[in-house]
């Protein structure tokens, strides 16, 4: 098995762990940044590995149009074309699904989708988008799932769901390379807590290396995330990593551990910089504004970055002024900093047996008093035994 | 701070200055080019990127126009825009404008000159102006001056004159501002030559100028149309003669390689770097190459290689034209052809820089394509080190009294 689980946190459903992918380890609980075009926007790759990422993300979608994966497979893989030493997770386009709905079709064939940059056509199938990540080359793939909308109700989900197993299905026939590559299944179901629970009964009787919980993270209220996230982590087997797509908030990130989840991936932190937004333990700071004009502090003076070793508030809120695009990159390298060593001290916590106090540190940090944490933090972290006040 | 020259040859200054800096311990080459900034950073580069580059020059150029408006709180600070930029360890120029940006005319007065930042004008009389510097406490600042008449088409004399006895105006006022300030006396004020086209008002400028207690001489106005260039270039060297050989001469507005050797042969010693930014905002990598003296067969083959890549420039130049692309020089190539979608070459072979050392021409091409903001982050740092690769090897045809080789290079890939 190449997950290797360190430490288990006897209260709640925490877990550290070891990815161990051809290039290389990673640990986990891991928070995976999203490259999606064969790059981290704005920061190199040696940047990238300074700040101690070992595992990112890349797009099947996008990068199946742009460059194609004919030319990828001829620069060596996604790892050779980017050239990034380390680990590699490629989604499969079917969140593209949801967020360019207006732009494709699905039947049980597959996903039809009108290219947005020359209006061609193209189906994306299960078939066609394993083969897509076999030329890609990243070691971990994603099954192509039917994702529905969170805020969708009906027929369609159930639809959505059974579909999902049957395309994993086809996704591990069409697999070239697993050996190589570490395909995962995507859990589906909606906010259905039956529907979940058949497509996890389903899914886990199929031999993948991992299982992603999806469809979550789009609109549904946290109250029905945190349920499903912890329905699907009861039901995962625990010898292998449980993925959750598209979470990215430091709350989420750490009430998610607690329920037993140990990647996850979201484009909110790098997005986030872009507009001179930088993340703290307190929350964010909006750079632009004139409050920090005259602030020479660093962003966090806790925080071993780059941009907080060498720049103050004040620099980089006139940077942002400006039309120079580093300070965009400033930003990016420190909240990529923010989501990594968050990840880090939540991992040292479950090995040395203290995650609970770090958890309730956090939420001090974050909310100030425990009683101003939010209501479905507060009771997703009883559901697996941690208080808070 | 001591300027020693170490030879000249036709012209050609090659020397040091020594004792530069706030602790008098640093030393600049001559000539050189220094790093162009936009609001105190290099162009798409953080501290950690920009260190990456092999050959920084040892003085960054920042322009008052992207920091006047940030005066008030560089006053707070106190402790100069060097730290306030995380730029500690360069040495700092301030220019009044920005070379790349156009200069809008009509606001230049007996009493103030007005530069334009992204918030909007800022209008600075000569003592607003030494307060602005005495907050940003850089080692060498251009003296406010009146440089307008370069803005328009032609000068008439009385406008050429006016030019000139502003410039002194604001020259005197700025020095006597500069005595009464401790801090101030820590930055040396670079007189600023001007007077249009008219060469006896330029003489006046220079021996006028040269008569202040100046740490050196900005040449203003010697930028502009290749039509008026060769008039330009005759009374560059009519003004540089007039000057001190043992102070450093700045020009501005002058980057691309063949310009720089022309005015380099006048007497200048100083060159701000804006053109390989230049080159990076539209989506190209500089490829001239400055080996002046490889073997005799590399000499060929690389000759042939510039014949085809010139003819494939005249051949493709009408196409360039109708797609926007007119200011591209044959000292580059354009990464988003596509060509170089499965080029998996370096940007430049032997090129020792970040992205040619990790990175491919198809790789660049695919982010231009995507409109990534890493094509700007990786071509800023070829670009940069290309050409602070060609001022080393201006510096080293000095030494080794082959100009002329390195000129007829530059000269047979200039279009």
């Amino acid at each position: 098995s190449w997950v290797r689980l360190c430490e288990e946190c006897s209260r709640s459903r925490a877990r550290a762990g070891e990815l161990r992918l051809p290039p290389g380890p990673g640990a986990t609980p891991v928070f995976m940044p999203v490259g999606t075009q064969a790059t981290m926007k704005g920061i190199t790759a040696e940047q990238l590995d300074a700040l101690g990422c070992r595992i990112c993300l890349g797009n099947t979608y996008h990068l199946g149009l742009r460059p194609g994966p004919e030319l990828i497979q001829k620069a060596h893989g996604l790892h050779g074309f980017m050239n990034w030493p380390h680990n590699l997770l490629t989604d499969s386009g079917g969140f593209q699904m949801v967020s360019l709905v207006s732009l494709s079709e699905v039947t049980e064939e597959g996903v039809r989708f009108r290219s947005p940059y020359d209006g061609d056509e193209t189906l994306l199938s299960p078939e066609k988008s394993v083969e897509i990540q076999n030329a890609l080359g990243s070691d971990i793939i994603m099954q192509l799932d039917d994702v529905v909308s969170s805020t969708v109700t009906g027929p369609r989900v159930e639809e959505a769901m059974y579909r999902s197993i049957r395309w994993l299905d086809r996704c591990i026939a069409a697999h070239q390379r697993p050996d190589k590559q570490n395909l995962f299944a995507i859990i589906q179901g909606g906010l259905d807590a039956d529907l979940r629970t058949t497509c996890l009964e389903e899914m886990t009787k199929r031999d993948v290396p991992g299982f992603a919980i999806g469809g979550l993270s789009g609109g549904e209220s946290k109250g029905q995330f945190w349920r499903m996230v912890a329905l699907s982590t009861s039901r995962l087997p625990k010898d292998k990593p449980r993925y959750l797509m598209g979470v990215g908030y430091a709350t989420d990130l750490v009430v998610c551990v607690a329920l037993g989840c140990d990647m996850f991936d979201c484009v909110f932190p790098t997005r986030t910089a872009r507009f001179g937004s930088a993340l703290v333990p307190t929350g964010n700071l909006q750079l632009k504004k004139k409050q920090y004009e005259k602030d020479f502090r660093p962003i966090d003076n806790d925080c071993a970055c780059p941009t907080c070793q060498k720049h103050s508030r004040a620099f980089l809120h006139a940077l942002l002024h400006s039309d120079n695009t580093a300070a965009l990159h400033h930003l990016t390298v420190h909240n990529i900093a923010y989501q990594l060593q968050l990840m880090s001290a939540v991992r040292a916590s479950i090995v040395e047996k203290r995650f609970p106090d770090f958890v309730r540190d956090f939420m001090g940090t974050m909310y100030g008093d425990p009683t101003l944490c939010p209501t479905w933090a507060t009771e997703a972290l009883a559901s697996v035994g941690i208080t808070l006040s | 701070m001591k300027l020693s020259l170490t030879k000249v040859v036709n012209g050609c200054r090659l020397g040091k200055i020594k004792n530069l800096g706030k602790a008098g311990d640093r030393t600049m080459d001559i000539p050189s080019c220094l790093l162009y900034t936009k609001t105190g950073s290099a162009p798409h580069l953080t501290h950690q990127t920009l260190h990456t580059i092999h050959g920084l020059p040892a003085m960054a150029q920042l322009t008052l126009s992207s920091l006047a408006e940030h005066h008030e709180a560089l006053a707070e600070y106190k402790e100069g825009i060097g730290k306030f930029i995380g730029m500690p360890e360069l040495l700092l120029y301030c220019s009044l404008h920005d070379p790349v940006s156009p200069c809008p005319a009509g606001y230049v007065t007996n009493k103030s000159v007005s530069v334009w930042g992204l918030g909007g004008r800022v209008e600075m009389t000569a003592s607003k102006f030494m307060a602005i510097q005495q907050a940003l406490q850089p080692d060498w600042f251009q003296c406010l001056s009146d440089g307008e008449v370069n803005c328009e088409e032609a000068t008439s004399i009385k406008r050429a004159r006016k030019s000139v006895d502003r410039s002194l105006l604001f020259l005197d006022n700025c020095l006597r501002l500069q005595e009464e300030s401790e801090v101030l006396r820590r930055s040396a004020i670079i007189g600023v030559i001007e007077g249009g086209d008219v060469m006896e008002e330029r003489l006046r400028s220079a021996r006028e100028t040269a008569k202040r207690p100046v740490g050196g001489f900005l040449l203003d106005g010697f930028q502009g149309n290749p039509a008026t260039q060769e008039t330009r270039l005759h009374l560059l060297s009519s003004v540089t003669a007039e000057l001190p050989e043992d102070k450093p001469r700045l020009i501005c507005g002058v980057s691309r390689p063949d310009e720089v050797l022309e005015c380099i042969e006048r007497g200048v010693d100083l060159f701000e770097s804006f053109f390989p930014y230049q080159v990076t905002e539209r989506g190209c990598a500089l490829t001239f190459s400055f080996d002046y003296q490889p073997n005799p067969e590399e000499t060929l083959l690389q000759q042939n290689g510039i014949q085809e890549e010139i003819k494939y420039v005249d051949q493709t130049k009408k196409i360039k034209t109708t797609s926007c692309n007119q200011e591209m020089t044959s000292f580059e190539i354009n990464l988003k052809e596509k060509k170089y979608q499965e080029d998996f070459d370096p940007l430049v072979r032997g090129c020792s820089c970040y992205c040619c050392k990790n990175h491919t021409r198809a790789y660049i091409h695919h982010l231009l394509v995507t409109n990534e903001l890493l094509a700007g982050v990786l071509l800023m740092m070829h670009n940069f080190e290309h050409y602070f690769g060609f001022f080393h090897s201006i510096r080293e045809a000095l030494k080794s009294d082959r100009l002329a080789q390195l000129k007829e290079l530059i000269r047979r890939q200039a279009s």
